[in-house]
Formats: structure tokens, sequence, C-alpha cells
């Protein structure tokens, strides 16, 4: 027998993530009055916009029982793949576009490939990918800045539509587009079934390697859309950038909830995991929090958040 | 005066109740066996007796005096231990250091940090050799068979003084002459005065090893009889409600065409030169100790493992099955013995499960037809009286035997023309039982041909036409309905 409170607690803790959103968004609002501007709001969601896609695709991965530790470096490879194409007055920007993606699609297969055949822990492999597309992004820029990128190309992370920065109407569709994906198609009920029990999935007839195939490539498709918005927002291909993104991908994650050791995970939570993260950041700035204490208590944070929800979830 | 009184407990999961104003009371040195359906609450009711989940209300008294507040460690050293079905041990450890795991301070009567292994192993040894176990202390756990770790498991129990040891369907993966070894330990235990609390579905075990019998249904207490006072029927009656007729129901299945044959199947180290086929409407029992090989014939068919030579004809075709969706394109199901391992997908919910390997007929584009997708899979929940709150419930809340029906519900909606049953009925209840064997006679009436693996002889006598019986992964005997008797099969079955 228990006592009520801990009872309380628990029914209260399913929603943890989300009131800790709630709160901490509520104590800003009354502590920084600059917090619940229209456009502080808009600084956030564009700023949040790069690690939530990258997010998005590590959560495919993560629900599948596997993780991706090469998104950092598949930003900086995509990055300067689109780059290289995106000189004013050379191709139309609908070129360096689908060179990016595709660079991030191959990059995505790689990892699919040699994982499902390896049999290798996906976190090797990934660890390999990452310094591989890191070394590829020097080689291929020459270890420099590829700068010089045309104006419709610098649109996509310096835009605005309707007075809204495009990076956010790409963020939410391809939020929309990923919990479609993982929601409503066999593939996605496929991605649970494979992290939540692989050999029962495999026995129900499941073909458990083109569900990671499928997995690692989304992935590496995103990040690449993650790259391509980085590149255009510095106006510059950065073959150092991204160093560590995966990190704070990985991060928001499972702040949502996404449980790394596979079966369940929610897109609308990994979105949350990734606007905490930015929220948090955001309001240290507007608190003149120096960036050295800024680490401290963003750590604090996200542990706290997360013990806050899995204290919800323990029956 | 009783070692362990329990009254009016009740337990409710959302509004329903898993335990209504249930009672228990438990001498020292019965062995008091707890019956009732799936659902009936028989395991809830031993984990909120451990201390694994609260109770809303009731009273717990054990010698007397009453158990409050108290979490699954302090109750284990007041004196109950709980063999659990999956057992929960450290592979990576030895026996001994998992009998000990968590009192190594206790046992070697050291402060400090340090271990001594040595004297763990002493003690280990004393009390495996006083069980008349011959299990090596110093073995890994990992290499041990289910039987095997079950010994270990009392071993636990024991050395922890131990006076309610409760098993929880111990007898639902071993094999016959395991299961006799399990009762003379229980006997043995029986005789120092420890009190047993022991469920199974298995009927004659229950009336060869329990003095008591207490039944549940639906979560209620129904009574408490001695076990001479009762015959089968009678406890059927009290467990289910109402008068089941024969188990096995009469039928004259008209066979047809040839479906599945195998010739000269074999595979290194598992079986060799099987050779068999199933017609339509045919039911063809697989006999054989535990470790003969049947399982791994229906895995190497399947997909699942790949035999090393041999072949398979499907309709008079030879097919070649790369893995288990080459099966299920066949036409070919398989309902695994490992119900946990291989059965379903523990973070899903039923409907979830049962639609898992049939997704592709509601499809819709890349899309999920939800609506499709729900009607069939209510109406299989319904065939089967799968129980449950609703196709939305986590499949691993309900109980074992509802699970079971779970994983032949999936199997069954990807539209099979031949299926493999491995122990289709292992830990679910006489009625869903009963309920089985009309349902495998209604698929064979269908036209689906069936190959069923079993350990229960009545059962394999019962539905089967013909009958192969292996011993050490060779085919001894393939009998005919007629000719075919407890005594017969099992000499095959130890040739
Ligand atoms: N965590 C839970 N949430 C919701 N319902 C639950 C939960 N645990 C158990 N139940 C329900 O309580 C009822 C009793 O289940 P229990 O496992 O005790 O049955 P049982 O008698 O052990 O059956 P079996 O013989 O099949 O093992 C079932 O209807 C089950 O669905
Ligand atoms: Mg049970």
């Amino acid at each position: 027998m228990e006592n009520n409170l801990q009872v309380r607690f628990r029914s209260f803790g399913q929603y943890g993530i989300y009131l800790a959103f709630l709160i901490i968004c509520l104590v800003l609002a009354f502590s920084t009055p600059r917090f619940f501007t229209v456009s502080n709001l808009l600084t956030i969601g564009n700023q949040v916009s790069i690690n939530a896609l990258l997010a998005f695709g590590v959560t495919f991965v993560i629900i599948t029982g596997g993780i991706d530790l090469s998104l950092g470096s598949m930003v900086a490879v995509t990055g300067v793949v689109a780059a290289t194409f995106a000189h004013p007055d050379t191709y139309p920007v609908i070129v360096p576009i689908v060179i990016g993606l595709g660079a991030g699609l191959g990059i995505g297969a790689f990892n699919g490939f040699v994982v499902t055949k390896s049999k290798v822990p996906p976190f090797i492999v990934t660890l390999g990918t990452m310094t591989i597309g890191r070394g590829l992004a020097l080689i291929l820029s020459k270890g420099r800045p590829v700068s010089n990128l045309s104006d419709s190309f610098n649109f996509i992370g310096g835009g605005n539509v309707l007075g809204i920065p495009f990076p956010i109407i790409i963020l939410i569709v391809a939020f929309i587009v990923c919990s479609i994906l993982l929601n409503k198609t066999i593939l996605g009920r496929y991605m649970y079934a494979v992290g939540g029990n692989e050999p029962a999935a495999r026995a129900s007839g499941i073909r458990v390697n083109n569900v990671k195939m499928w997995v690692y490539t989304i992935c590496g498709i995103l990040s690449a859309m993650g790259g391509i918005l980085l590149t255009s927002r510095i106006t510059t291909g950065q073959p150092n950038a991204g160093a560590g993104f995966e990190l704070d991908a990985i991060a928001a994650a499972i702040i949502g909830g996404t449980s790394t050791s596979g079966g369940t995970g929610t897109m609308t939570g990994t979105l949350i995991g990734a606007l905490l993260i930015g929220v948090i950041s955001n309001s240290l700035d507007l608190l003149n929090v120096t960036s050295y204490y800024q680490q401290v208590v963003m750590g604090v944070i996200i542990i706290g958040a997360v013990v806050l929800d899995s204290m919800g979830k323990k029956s | 005066m009783p070692i362990l009184q329990v009254s009016n407990l009740t337990k409710s999961y959302s509004g329903i109740k898993a335990l209504d104003n249930v009672q228990l009371t438990l001498k020292s040195g019965e062995v008091h066996a707890l019956m009732g359906e799936n659902g009936a609450g028989k395991s809830t009711f031993m984990k909120i007796l451990i201390g694994l989940i609260p109770a809303d209300s009731g009273e717990i008294i054990l010698e007397g005096k009453k158990l409050t507040g108290s979490r699954v460690n302090d109750i284990q050293r007041k004196g109950i231990s709980m063999i659990h079905q999956e057992i929960m041990s450290i592979p990576e450890l030895t026996v001994a250091q998992n009998i000990f795991l968590g009192r190594e301070k206790e046992i070697t009567g050291s402060q400090t940090g340090w271990l001594n292994d040595g004297k763990i192993r002493q003690r280990a040894t004393a009390l495996l050799e006083e069980m008349g176990v011959t299990i090596s202390p110093d073995i890994k756990m990992k290499y041990l068979s289910v039987a095997q770790m079950q010994m270990v498991e009392i071993a636990k129990a024991i050395s922890n003084n131990a006076k309610v040891i409760i098993m929880d369907e111990p007898t639902s993966a071993i094999s016959d002459k395991e299961v006799a070894m399990l009762f003379n330990i229980i006997r043995n235990l029986k005789a120092k005065g420890v009190a047993i609390i022991y469920i199974s579905h298995k009927m004659d075990e229950i009336f060869k090893i329990s003095d008591t019998i207490t039944v549940l249904r639906d979560g209620k207490y129904i009574g408490t009889k001695g076990a001479s006072e009762l015959d089968e029927r009678e406890l059927i009656h009290m467990m289910v409600g109402r008068e089941i007729g024969s188990m096995f129901p009469e039928s004259n299945i008209e066979k047809g065409r040839e479906i599945l044959s195998v010739k000269n199947l074999g595979k290194r180290n598992s079986f060799a030169e099987i050779n068999f086929s199933v017609r339509a409407g045919e039911i063809l029992g697989i006999a054989g100790l535990m470790g003969a090989g049947r399982t791994e014939i229906a895995r190497a068919i399947y997909g699942l493992d790949k035999p090393d030579n041999g072949s398979i004809y499907l309709d008079g075709e030879e097919i070649s099955i790369q893995s288990p969706d080459d099966a299920i394109k066949y036409g070919i199901g398989y309902v695994s013995e490992d119900r946990k391992g291989l059965g379903f997908i523990p973070q899903m919910s039923v409907q979830g499960n049962l639609s898992l390997g049939s997704l592709s007929k509601h499809k819709k584009g890349i899309f999920i037809n939800a609506n499709s997708e729900e009607s069939v899979t209510a109406e299989m929940a319904g065939n089967l009286r799968i129980k449950s709150s609703g196709l939305a419930q986590k499949v691993t809340t309900l109980s074992g035997g509802n699970q079971q029906k779970v994983v032949i519900g999936k199997v069954l909606l990807s539209s099979p023309k031949v299926i493999f049953l491995d122990e289709p009925t292992r830990g679910v209840d006489v009625g869903a039982k009963f309920e089985i064997y009309k349902l495998i006679h209604q698929l064979a009436a269908e036209g689906m041909g069936i190959i069923m693996i079993s350990s229960e002889l009545p059962e394999i006598l019962g539905l089967s036409d013909r009958i192969m019986v292996l011993s050490k992964g060779k085919q001894t005997a393939m009998l005919s309905r007629e000719v075919a008797t407890q005594e017969l099969i099992m000499k095959f079955a130890v040739e």
C-alpha cells in the first residue's frame, strides 16, 4: 500500500514532460517580460528548427532500438555539398537542395546497410560514420568554408513568409509528415514492433532489415534538411558545423519520452523536448546568464525533466 | 493456527475488479492449489502477496502478524517467496552467486565490501545437496535449462527460510522427468512444514500434488475444498461455472488434397531425415520429449532457422523459404511455444499485436486503414473470447492465457493454409483449452492443414488424425489415430 501522494504524483507524472514545459514557460513569462513576445517566440522557433529536424530523424531510429551518432557530421557534409552547388548564377536553387538531400539519403542508407548486414551495434557503426562524415566534409571543402551563396538559397534559412521565418514553416511541415509516417503508416507500426521485440517482429513476417534501412535513411534525409537550413542561415557551408548536434537531438527525443531501449516514443514528445531545450537556452540568454553557467543549468533541467517523466511511467 | 490468512482482498484496474473480496487460509505443510480460468486473478493475487503490487483493500496475516506497507525484500525476509514464471536471475553470474545475490554480507559475515566467493560456494553446495539437486554451484546461470533455473529459485527461497513458497505455473515449460523431480522437492518441503501455493492449468498435476484447492472465478472467491473431496469434473465446474462436455469434439472431417510435404529435412545437431505431409482438413500431431527436435523442425520450415538439407513442397511445388515473411506469403503460419520471446510486442496493444502479421490486408497506399483493422481484430478477439478491457489494453497486462490467444489470433489473421501450433494450450485454462480445441477442429473443417506440437499426450491423442513421434531428432514412428495410445507414443519417444 503506497501513500496517496505518490499515487497522485504518478498520475500527474504521466504528462510530466508537457507539464514541465508548461511550468517553465509560465515561470519565464513572469520573470522576463520579453519572453512572451511574438518576436521572441519566433526567434525560439527559428533557433529550435534545426535541432528539431534532427531529433525527429533520430526518434525513428531510437524507436526501432537503434541510435545514430552521425547526425552532426551529416549536417556538415550535406551543408558543404549543397553550398558547392549554390553559388549565384550557376544552378537553380532546387539543385543544391536535391543534391544535399541526396547526400543525406546516401549516408543514412550507408548506416542502415552496415547496421543490417554486419550486426555491429549501431552505436559503433554510426560512431564510425560520424568520423568519416567529418572527414568527407573537410575533403570536399578542402578545409575551407564554402561561401558566396545565391540569395534564393539563403532564403531557406533566413527568409520570411507572411512574417513567419521560413525554417519554422519547414519545421511544422516536417513535424506533420513525421507524425503521420509514425502513426498512420504500416512502416511506422513496424518501427514500434521492431524496437519492441525484434525476434517477435521477425516471426510475424516483418522484414526487420528493411525497416532498419528505412529509419536510418529517413534520419539521413532529415539531417540533410538540417544541414541545408544551417548552411543557408549562416550563408556558408562550414565543414566544422554541426559538431555535437547529435547529442542535442538525442536529448530532445529522450526528454520527449522516447525510450532508449526501443519500442516507445512519439513525435509530439520529441517536439516538446526540442522546444524545452530551445526555451531554456533562450531564456538563459534573456536572463543574462553567462554561457558557462548556462551549460550547468541546462544539464540540471534536462535531468530534472526526465526524472519527472520516468516517475510518471513507473507503475 | 494457519500460517497465512488473507481476507477481503480487493484490487481494481481502472474500475474493473481483478480481485473482489478474495480470501485464502494456508496451513503449514500443505500444498494449496489455486485454480481458476485465465484472467481469474491468480497471478494478481500472488503478486499482491509478495508485495509486487499494492492491494486496494484487504488484510494479509502471516503467522498471526498483519503484513502492512511491505516491500518485496521485507516480505521475502518474513518468509514468503515466489518462483516466478519468468525467472529473474543474472545470466552471467554463477548458480551460487545468484542464490545469495544481495545477501553476500549476511552469508560471509563480513562487514567490509570484500566478497568471499568461497563461503558463498560452500553454502550453495550444501543447500543444493540437501535438496537432492545435481546442479554445479559454479556453472553460469545462462547455461541452465528452465527446470534447473527453477530449482535454483527454489534453493534461493529455502535459503531465505521461506515458510510460504508460491509457484505460478512452474511446470509449463519443463519435461515430465523434471516435473517428477520438482514434485519430489515439493514433498520434501512439505515434510519440513513449508506451505506451497501452487498454480497450474494441468488437472492431473493438481490432483497428484495438492492437498487443498481454492477456486477463483472472475476475481471472486468461489470456494475451498480438500483435493480428495473433488473430482476433475466438479473442479472444472467450480472454475468455469458451467458443465463442459467431452474435451475433444467429435468430428469426421473430409480430408482434401495434400498441402504441405517435407522430404528428408535435416539440420545438424537438431534433427535428420524428417518426412511428413499434411492434407487439407488434417491434423497431424507431433509428439516427443522435450529436446526431441519438434520445435526446431517447425522453426526450420517457417524460415526462422536454415535447414541443412531436404525439400519442402507446397501444393506439390517445391518452395524455398528464406525468412518468416516468405513462409507467410506461401500461407504457412507458426504459433510459437515461446510467447514472450517470439509471440508478441510487449509495448503494443491487443489490437496492434493481433494485426501485426496481416497489416498488408489493411493497406491504403502506405497508410493503415484504421477502420478495417479495427473491425477485423475486434471480430477475432470476439471469436477467441479474449478477455480484455478493450482492444487498446496493453498485451502485457492480459493474463497469460489470454496473451496466448492473442498470439494465435495474430497468426490466424494472416489466413494461413497450413499452420504449426507449438504447444498451443500452454498456460491456457480448461475452458479456453476446450475453445482452442474447437477452433482447431473448425479450422481443419475449413480446409486448413494443421500440425500440432504438444507435450500433452491427451491433447495429441484427442485431436490428431496421425501422430508423428520423434526421439532425439529422429522420426521413430508415424501412427494413425486408430492405433495410437499413450504407451505406444512413449515407447517410440524414448527409442
Ligand atoms: N496492470 C494491469 N492493468 C490492467 N488490467 C490488468 C493488469 N494486470 C492484470 N490485469 C487484469 O486482471 C485480470 C486478472 O489477471 P491475472 O493475471 O491475475 O489472471 P490469472 O488468473 O493469473 O490468469 P492466467 O491463468 O491466464 O495466468 C485480467 O483480466 C487482467 O487483464
Ligand atoms: Mg497467471
